[in-house]
């Protein structure tokens, strides 16, 4: 495609792949580099299942942008798709009839993720892009990220639509709707909405109208269990700093699902390493269905949770038969993400900007400072030495104290003095090729860690497999720093200091690490497989 | 009318003509790991296009044969399917009238057979067990992966002491590669389909000669580790360059006068100059290398006490006795083996032949070295005697044709029968029984069969057999370590050997009688696999930047071949035959390359390895793929792939 002419060389020069050299007399709109452009649009089109109208992808597919910018609109060759497959027991979809084989999804696994799942496969004219081994992807160590589907041109990867699902839920009255937004979401899911305040930001009450509009009967936060998982994972660490002997090191943390997936099977020995504390998404689902709904006399069978996430591996964890503890159902029952939301909104022609802004419902919608910034990477940690510094001292420290594990920087090292606990040495990394790089260096001993914190997708959340697709930006760092941003601007900056979670704990949970949150808080990771066992090896 | 014409091709014919040799070339180039079905199918198409249309299993047969194989790849089809194939293709067989559709069954017949499974995976999974294992042609063919497109590239801008350096990260050996390497990295160049193979080995040659003097790299902090090797040939100079670099302490054991193996022993100095052989020798013992020649391990010290007195142990001894041909005769003195007269040779006790009858049987590049070496030590006639055709010898065309040209006789078809002795015991004559060719063999060879014809007497004063080479095993399998049916030592890709800890083994005595490239693989895969079980990850790497490529040159252009000195010239002495490029040839020859590390799959996947070391843990996400399709269909031993150029 991307082709020019230079002057005394016989043949048209891919552009990408040329050094330019000084002296160079190059072309970029010759007739013939015109013609050339056309033609390789026109073949890369005529395998190509062109059903724009009802592709996901269609108005922000860069596939179809081209075409309406190189002015195409007749086909002259015949139109053979390579027939699709589709397998929807996994997060991620691919449609075979729609890739175009740029490979942009072997080189983000390869390069990015470090994880090969995907790979060029079959040769001569049949050669496509396929899961690596001939393997199929429900049986690969694949961890669902979805770096793959925000960096694909078109509609041939993407994550499963759920929301049919969540519309029926909807539209049954004997069920009770109770939905909740991750901290990343909120600084995303405007930009498809274009600018909706003068802040060239979509506050996120427009958000709570919004969903109320779509008939959820309860709106809450992630905001709460993420501080919820802060006294749980926080206490956590403090008492294995406390018992150092007692434990495996470094610990690390558990809220990303990608990452936990990755230890799994990348890393299996270092299971035990990960908190036990479950990722905010699933402890509110539990307390939802327990605690929610004995409070307010609730069937927890007759509750529907809905979870609206920046991430395509939630969708996997909520299907985890580990993840079912507080009535038997799956605590989650249906997670979307930020881009299925969206487009939930369109369908039922919800305009953001005419909305009035609205407050999250009472109790699980209340969250601090600390646990907005979960959305990227750095965050969880910041928050949880916050807090980790009040359970040791009793005394709140600053609260950009621990500043130096934010930034986009891939991998973060820092160490801080806590006063009567020591010194705790902790690094942060995102991304998993970086992950893998930092576990080489924790497995041989190069770097010695107490706690660590890990998010699968390059920046974090923000930067995560269900966020809006915007061709050719990384979105992570400026999405990142938004939520930086909403955690300044917080009453609330202390994870212990939000008065729901303080309530929930006196009138329900106790104490951290108690009984009733060792049950419906924490998690066994071994209990689970994360490798299915195949008939086939390698298949 | 005229009665009768003089036939004259058309113009379209013969463009056909020119395109049908562009399809060889690129045959010649195909990569290897294309799908097995789809290159069944394009062949029975071109098959199909060929028929005369008389019969109808050809014309019609052949046609539902190609629908029924594109809808393996393309359709849904039942497994069924292949029943009908292969009866189909039984019954035009069995039914065509002639070549062109009996010929073009059998390649289906000869697929269904040999790679069913990938005609089972299309069918049962919709996918392809084929994948391209070879970006990079020449880099994937060369046994120790030396990085070919950045040193051509190098050479190509006259930077050949970088060249050296580049080559020396797979290879310790660029000056003997460059005289003597059997080049198989050229044998799938993709210049191919444009004119010709690149004269790979050429350019190297260019390089070493230009590139003056160039000092080792530094060695890595020592380690306190130590290794033996046994035996100093290609094979085990290479581990012991690569475990001196990764900072281990190395001794090398040598039961010859002096180091270098065939190299030394086996290769005639007007092929690779002594003085050339003793200065590389001499670059890689700088490394501190400590040499014990003279000693047979086994003998004069025991296998057991080297792996007490070691960490680890690389044996590499090679293939260094003589096969014996069993006809009468064979005692009689002035019968001498090849690989005795070599020896004798390599360390500079010449035989004098002057005068003589010589007659040398073989036909493989041992046969052509002791044919050329008797003609320079004075030979009156030298007759190399060989049981099949002259195309059928296994030695090297242009070696066969150099010993033609310098004087030599070749005599095909002569199966050896007796060797007549005089009263004294001293050989006369050789006696052959005449051949006739036959079918060919499974390998696909034509074997010989005895023609009906009286048996010929070749008169010969001295008779020289050069039928193969064994290893030496006694004193290994006496130390446990397993021998092979047929000698060789029993070691795995990795070279190790099975159930013996820290004892590796690789070369012509693990995969019997190789090539020198093959030998330096080995030793560079036993270097990285010995560091590996010692305890270490040590890397591999040089810093040589590789020039970005520019804009190829895609004009088809001759490739420029080796010149040699005048054939009655260089009969007379025993030096180097072949003369080193000029600087406008190698400047030209260069800048052929299609740099296939940049433009294509290499820029893409598996171009440049620019260390080898271990690769990262995959735990659950890589299983061992299948073995590439390339491989497959090598019956002969592979010598081991370095593992860690991943």
């Amino acid at each position: 495609m991307c082709v020019v002419e230079i002057a005394g060389t016989q043949r048209l020069v891919p552009a990408c792949n040329t050094a330019v050299l000084e002296g160079m007399d190059i072309q970029t709109n010759s007739p013939r580099v015109r013609q050339a452009r056309k033609t390789n649009l026109r073949l890369i089109l005529s395998q190509h299942n062109s059903n724009c109208t009802t592709c996901i992808r269609s108005g922000f597919c860069e596939l179809q942008r081209l075409s309406h910018d190189l002015n195409i609109h007749y086909q002259p060759y015949e139109v053979q798709p390579e027939r699709s497959r589709v397998d929807l027991s996994v997060p991620i979809v691919r449609e075979a009839s729609k890739c175009i084989k740029c490979m942009r999804c072997v080189q983000i696994c390869d390069k990015v993720q470090g994880m090969n799942i995907w790979d060029v496969t079959g040769t001569g004219s049949r050669t496509t892009v396929d899961v690596s081994y001939n393997r199929y992807l429900k049986n690969t160590a694949c961890t669902f990220c979805g770096q793959c589907v925000t960096h694909c041109p078109t509609g041939a990867l993407t994550v499963r639509d759920d929301t049919n699902r969540v519309l029926r839920a909807l539209a049954d009255p004997s069920v009770t709707t109770v939905v909740q937004v991750a901290p990343a979401v909120r600084v995303a899911w405007g930009e498809v909405f274009g600018t909706i305040n003068k802040n060239k930001q979509a506050p996120v009450g427009k958000l709570v109208a919004a969903l109320r509009r779509l008939g959820f009967d309860y709106v809450f936060d992630t905001n709460f269990s993420a501080d919820l998982t802060i006294m749980e994972e926080g206490s956590e660490f403090i008492e294995r700093f406390t018992h150092r002997g007692k434990y495996r090191w470094p610990m690390f943390t558990s809220c990303c699902p990608g990452w936990v997936r990755f230890i799994k099977t990348q890393y299996s020995a270092y299971t035990e390493n990960l908190s036990t504390a479950k990722s905010p998404q699933q402890m509110f689902g539990a307390v939802a269905k327990s605690y929610f709904a004995e409070k307010m006399g609730i069937d927890p069978k007759k509750m529907f949770v809905v979870s609206v996430m920046p991430c395509s591996a939630k969708k996997a964890e909520s299907e985890l038969p580990t993840m079912r503890d507080a009535c038997g159902d799956p605590d989650v029952d249906v997670v979307l993400t930020t881009r299925e939301l969206v487009r939930l909104f369109r369908s039922d022609c919800i305009v953001p900007s005419d909305l009035e802004e609205e407050a999250f419902d009472s109790p699980l919608g209340t969250g601090t400072g600390a646990a907005v910034i979960f959305g990227t990477t750095g965050g969880v940690m910041d928050a949880a030495l916050r807090s980790a510094y009040y359970l040791v001292t009793g005394e709140n420290p600053d609260p950009d104290a621990f500043a130096e594990v934010r930034g986009s920087k891939p991998w973060k090292e820092a160490a801080f003095t806590i006063p009567g606990a020591g010194t705790v040495r902790v690094a942060v990394v995102s991304g998993l090729a970086n992950t893998r790089r930092l576990m080489e260096a924790v497995d041989s001993g190069e770097a010695d860690y107490d706690f660590v914190e890990v998010m699968a997708c390059p920046g974090g959340c923000a930067g995560g497999g269900g966020q809006p697709i915007h061709e050719g930006v990384e979105m992570a760092s400026s999405r990142g720093s938004q939520l930086w941003k909403l955690d300044a601007k917080a009453p609330i900056r202390f994870s212990h200091e939000n008065p729901d979670v303080q309530a929930l704990y006196r009138t329900y949970l106790k104490k951290p690490l108690g009984e009733r949150s060792h049950h419906l808080l924490h998690t066994d990771h071994e209990a689970w497989q994360a490798l299915p066992k195949t008939d086939r090896p390698g298949v | 009318m005229s009665r009768l014409e003089v036939k004259m091709p058309g113009q379209a014919q013969a463009v056909v003509e020119q395109l049908y040799r562009n399809m060889e070339r690129r045959i010649a180039a195909s990569p290897p790991g294309l799908c097995p079905v789809d290159m069944a199918l394009n062949f029975l198409n071109l098959c199909q296009a060929q028929t005369c249309g008389k019969c109808v299993p050809c014309r019609i047969g052949l046609a539902q044969l190609s629908n029924m194989i594109r809808e393996v790849l393309d359709g849904e089809p039942d497994i069924s399917i292949l029943h009908r194939i292969e009866n189909t293709a039984q019954v035009i067989v069995d039914t065509a009238d002639c070549a062109i559709g009996i010929d073009a069954a059998n390649l289906v017949l000869m697929g269904l057979k040999g790679f069913r499974d990938d005609y089972e995976e299309h069918i049962l999974h919709h996918r392809c067990l084929g994948t391209l294992k070879n970006p990079v042609p020449c880099v994937a063919l060369c046994p120790a992966g030396v990085d070919i497109p950045g040193y051509i590239s190098l050479v190509n801008e006259g930077r050949c002491a970088d060249a050296v350096r580049l080559i020396r990260k797979d290879n310790p050996f660029p000056t003997a590669c460059a005289y003597i390497c059997e080049h198989p990295c050229e044998a799938r160049c993709r210049r191919n389909m444009v004119d010709d193979a690149l004269n790979i080995r050429g350019l190297k040659r260019y390089a070493v000669d230009h590139a003056g003097d160039v000092p080792q790299p530094k060695k890595a902090p020592a380690t306190g580790k130590s290794v033996a090797i046994v035996g100093g040939g290609p094979g085990g100079l290479s581990a012991a360059y690569y475990l001196a670099l990764m900072g281990h302490r190395v001794t090398v054991y040598e039961q010859q006068k002096q180091l270098g193996g065939m190299m030394r022993y086996g290769i005639p100095s007007y092929r690779f100059p002594r003085e050339k052989l003793d200065a590389e020798i001499a670059s890689i013992l700088s490394l501190g290398i400590e040499v014990h020649t003279g000693v047979k391990v086994g003998q004069d010290v025991t296998f057991d006490q080297l792996k007490d007195q070691y960490d680890c142990l690389y044996i590499s001894i090679g293939a260094h006795t003589d096969k014996k041909t069993g006809i009468q005769g064979e005692d009689s003195q002035g019968v001498v083996s090849a690989v005795e007269m070599l020896r004798h040779i390599g360390d500079d006790e010449m035989p004098d032949f002057t005068g003589q009858n010589v007659v040398v049987i073989g036909g493989g590049n041992v046969a052509m070295d002791v044919t050329r070496s008797a003609i320079r030590l004075g030979a009156d006639k030298v007759t190399c005697v060989y049981r099949r055709r002259q195309e059928d010898m296994t030695a090297q065309r242009e070696e066969v044709e150099g010993a033609i040209a310098e004087g030599a006789e070749v005599l095909t078809l002569q199966a050896p029968l007796k060797i007549e002795a005089d009263e004294t015991g001293h050989v006369t004559a050789l006696w052959t029984q005449p051949q006739i060719i036959g079918e060919i063999d499974k390998a696909g060879r034509p074997r010989p069969n005895t023609a009906s014809v009286e048996p010929l007497r070749i008169p010969a004063d001295t008779v020289i057999v050069a039928i193969g080479q064994g290893i030496e095993s006694r004193g290994l399998e006496e130390s446990g370590i397993k021998i092979q049916r047929g000698g060789n030592v029993a070691a795995n890709t990795s070279t190790q050997i099975p159930d013996m800890e820290g004892v590796f083994a690789g070369g012509d005595c693990v995969t019997g009688p190789a090539t020198v490239i093959r030998a330096i693989a080995a030793g560079k895969a036993a270097a990285a696999n010995i560091d590996e079980y010692m305890g270490f990850n040590h890397e591999i790497k040089v810093d040589v930047k590789v020039p970005t490529p520019r804009c190829t040159d895609l004009r088809p252009r001759g490739r420029v071949n080796a010149t040699e000195r005048d054939a009655c010239e260089r009969k007379c002495d025993f030096q180097c035959i072949e003369c080193s490029m000029t600087d406008e040839e190698a400047a030209q020859e260069s800048s052929r390359c299609l740099r296939c590390d940049h433009f294509g799959y290499g820029i893409f996947k598996g171009g440049r390895v620019e260390k080898w070391k271990r690769s990262r843990s995959m735990a659950g996400n890589c299983p061992p793929p299948r073995a590439p399709l390339s491989w497959r269909p090598l019956k002969r031993p592979v010598s081991p792939s370095p593992t860690c150029a991943s």
